[in-house]
């Protein structure tokens, strides 16, 4: 999607839920590898993997946090800004299956003369259990 | 004093010590793959005439990429082109590991066309036992600067087991 449509301070209120769901392929894990340059085999190749003790290739955990970063993203809009977010990669997740990113507005503040969101982040698996919990802060313009 | 499986009085003194600077990368060509694996469709990160009349200099970067470590094939590493020798090395003989977390912060923003040098510091070390047998956890904190103004932050957490 473009960010045409621009999200504003004031329209904000705590608990307001983002969300941007997906199924990571392994060609997105691939393409991933190339445009982060981690080459790490447990991301594509199976056999690799499973001698490590994992259960099979796993989504890269950098590549968890840039999709957080592009639900954040297309939220904040051109005018907005991500300032800070981080993630703990608690819990693996494979390609093939939903990845649900989720946010909820936790505070809202003015500080520096910027209009400040607080929002938790997590990616979720089909069973709901959060496999990479953090914190975000964005920055939003103002309708006045 | 704690007693460590893994950490040593020689790993520990590397904590808190800034590396040499290496120099990374920001082109038009790496912004577009980064973003198609991020499964962006916003032409800002694809179109530079759009990216400028949008007000940027050129493709600015899509979030989570600061630029492309300049491979060298003689101290990059060859799995994760990190450079080698940049930060104490820690030699605690475990061969498995992964990636325990990541958080950026941004001060500005980034395009297509900018050179950044960064500098590592380990910032702490940590021991823990988990599924996976006794884990390292290293936080690791590096610093992004332009024309020697800071633009980013990355703290990573690395768990090697």
């Amino acid at each position: 999607m473009t960010t045409e449509t621009q999200t504003f301070f004031e329209d904000v209120a705590v608990g307001q839920e983002i969300e941007l769901k997906l199924v990571p392929t392994t060609q997105q894990l691939v393409q991933w590898a190339a445009g982060s340059g981690d080459f790490y085999q447990i991301h594509y190749d199976v056999e690799f993997a499973k001698s490590t003790g994992l259960p099979g290739v796993i989504i890269h955990g950098a590549l968890k946090h840039a999709l957080l970063g592009r639900m954040l993203h297309e939220w904040v809009g051109y005018g907005g800004k991500i300032k800070k977010w981080g993630v703990s990669y608690r819990g693996m997740d494979v390609p093939g299956q939903e990845l649900a990113c989720k946010g909820v507005v936790t505070e809202k503040r003015q500080e520096g003369g910027e209009n400040l969101v607080d929002l938790e982040i997590w990616t979720a698996n089909p069973e709901g259990q959060k496999t990479t919990p953090g914190t975000a802060t964005v920055a939003l313009p103002s309708r006045s | 004093m704690a007693e460590y499986e893994i950490i040593t009085p020689e790993m520990e003194a590397a904590v808190g010590i800034e590396s040499e600077p290496w120099t990374l990368e920001v082109d038009r060509l790496q912004i577009r793959l980064f973003a198609r694996a991020v499964g962006y469709t916003d032409p800002l990160f694809y179109d530079e005439e759009f990216a400028k009349s949008r007000g940027y200099r050129s493709l600015p970067c899509p979030p989570h990429y600061l630029g492309t470590l300049v491979f060298d094939p003689a101290t990059s590493d060859p799995t994760f082109g990190s450079p080698r020798g940049r930060r104490p090395r820690l030699n605690h003989g475990l061969k498995r590991v992964l990636n325990g977390g990541t958080e950026i912060e941004m001060f500005d923003t980034i395009c297509a066309g900018d050179t950044l040098t960064a500098t590592s510091k380990i910032a702490s070390l940590v021991e823990r036992k988990g599924s996976l047998g006794t884990m390292l956890i290293t936080t690791t904190e590096t610093t992004y600067r332009r024309d020697g103004t800071m633009v980013a932050i990355s703290r990573g957490t690395g768990i090697n087991y």
